[in-house]
């Protein structure tokens, strides 16, 4: 984030303005991906019309960046239309796609509306591998095509490689693959439960050795040691800062118009059908829950050796039960990052080793099992 | 002399923060914040005000101060920010396409 963005932002989360908002248009897609959080069944999403307005209500509070997603976005055939009446409202506008429907005249039109980047889920640069994840024979080849045909209108495009148990190993390959094309390349190796709460997806995200590996590639996070290095003890100053900008300068808003502090974060606030956008975001009596917990208010993570340094994500922690409450998930991280556990991981083989194992007592003569 | 007209440049992106203006260039996404007379530029800047105009009704109304100093001084702004590719600038009228509510905020 350059120096200027992060000082809007902090005026942003003193001003309380939602600055970067991400609304999903559709939860429909082209694609299976095996890790995907979404139903894509279509239970009534926002007519064009819900969505114009949403998008005036949205310049009116204050918004900037409006990240349009899915879903796949290009599945919905007003999505120009939508494009179109965001540019005129003067969002600074990000893309996030499966770019399978981009070809050279959806090209000439992004480019036409000036959007800020074009963000494009590429799993693998081997066909069998990345084909395997979407479940759609030939898509890498169509979403590389894609991202040609947007580079040659001079476009900013953003690889997105999220990483799981049948791609651990392909990442330096996807790598070079956007040097090649000569754009950027994000690593994620968080695979998210299911919006519902369904966990069983996890089970494809990376072991801890596999997140040890990349922690301590430098081509990815530059000076190992001291990116792996354990944080200092925290300060007061620390322990009374915000977890991350959910709710704070961050909302979602999925396609039926509900209303959430981050997509990773699906704690319902309001719905846009019901109450105005920003009415729910000032108002909401979830949305101000959120925004009032500080690092010294979590209830396994203050005392954490990781505190000042981890990436908790409040999300992930309330999709475990519990938004004040660790993410097991980023506490894996911490503890691939660094070698050290965390304070929940302590926790949970303490519980353990402390489990009283009952047996059944041996069945005696007379006496029914 | 020839008048000077301004308009927004549809490639950027804009929102007022408190009051203050920020643009993000639509040629390299640098962000920029506009200071309170370059502000007055911006929200003013439609294509078919000349500068000279813009100076006269709000900026030396606004800051009182005098009016061909400050017209030196927005024209200077205006090309500084022309340079960005934050407005454009012409001695004709600019052609708009057809207002947008969204283009105030």
């Amino acid at each position: 984030m350059s120096d200027l963005l992060a000082e809007m932002t902090a005026r942003a989360q003193e001003l309380n303005i939602p600055l970067s908002v991400q609304l999903d248009l559709t939860y429909r897609c082209n694609e299976r991906c095996v890790h995907c959080y979404l139903d894509h069944n279509d239970h009534g999403e926002m007519t064009t019309a819900e969505i114009k307005q949403l998008l005036d209500q949205m310049a009116d509070a204050g918004v900037f960046i409006l990240t349009l997603s899915g879903g796949e976005i290009f599945l919905r055939k007003d999505f120009f239309e939508i494009l179109e009446h965001a540019r005129r409202l003067m969002f600074c506008v990000k893309l996030k796609t499966n770019a399978v429907l981009i070809r050279e005249r959806e090209a000439r039109r992004i480019r036409d509306l000036h959007v800020e980047s074009i963000q494009i889920s590429i799993y693998s640069h081997r066909p069998e591998v990345h084909d395997a994840i979407t479940l759609i024979p030939g898509s890498l080849k169509r979403s590389l095509d894609a991202i040609r045909f947007l580079k040659s209108q001079g476009l900013k495009v953003i690889i997105a490689n999220v990483l799981m148990t049948q791609n651990a190993q392909d990442y330096p390959g996807v790598r070079a693959l956007a040097a090649e094309l000569g754009i950027e390349c994000t690593l994620d190796p968080t695979i998210t439960p299911m919006m519902d709460g369904d966990r069983s997806v996890l089970g494809l995200g990376v072991d801890r050795e596999a997140l040890r590996q990349v922690f301590r590639d430098p081509s990815l996070v530059g000076d190992v040691d001291e990116f792996c290095a354990i944080a200092a003890p925290p300060g007061e100053d620390v322990l009374e800062a915000t977890p991350c900008s959910a709710g704070h300068t961050t909302a979602y808003v999925s396609p039926y118009g509900d209303v959430y502090p981050c997509v990773q974060f699906p704690l319902p606030t309001g719905n846009v059908r019901q109450q105005r956008f920003l009415d729910i975001w000032q108002h909401s009596e979830q949305m101000n829950d959120v925004r009032s917990i500080r690092l010294k208010d979590l209830t396994t993570c203050t005392g954490c050796t990781h505190v000042s340094s981890c990436t908790r994500c409040p999300g992930l922690a309330y999709l475990e039960g519990n938004m004040r409450g660790p993410s097991s998930q980023d506490c894996e991280k911490s503890f691939a990052r660094t070698g050290v556990p965390s304070a929940n991981m302590l926790s949970k083989k303490r519980a353990a080793a402390n489990l009283v194992q009952i047996r059944a007592l041996p069945a005696m003569a007379g006496v029914p099992a | 002399m020839s008048r000077l007209y301004v308009a927004r440049n549809p490639r950027v992106a804009a929102r007022s923060l408190d009051g203050e203006m920020m643009i993000m260039s639509g040629r390299d996404s640098t962000l920029f914040t506009l200071n309170k007379t370059a502000t007055i530029i911006w929200q003013n800047a439609d294509g078919a005000t000349p500068l000279d105009e813009i100076v006269e009704r709000r900026i030396c109304v606004e800051f009182d101060v005098e009016r061909n100093a400050a017209l030196e001084d927005a024209e200077s702004l205006a090309r500084e920010l022309a340079g960005h590719e934050i407005l454009q600038i012409s001695e004709e009228p600019i052609p708009q396409r057809k207002p947008n509510v969204g283009e105030s905020r």
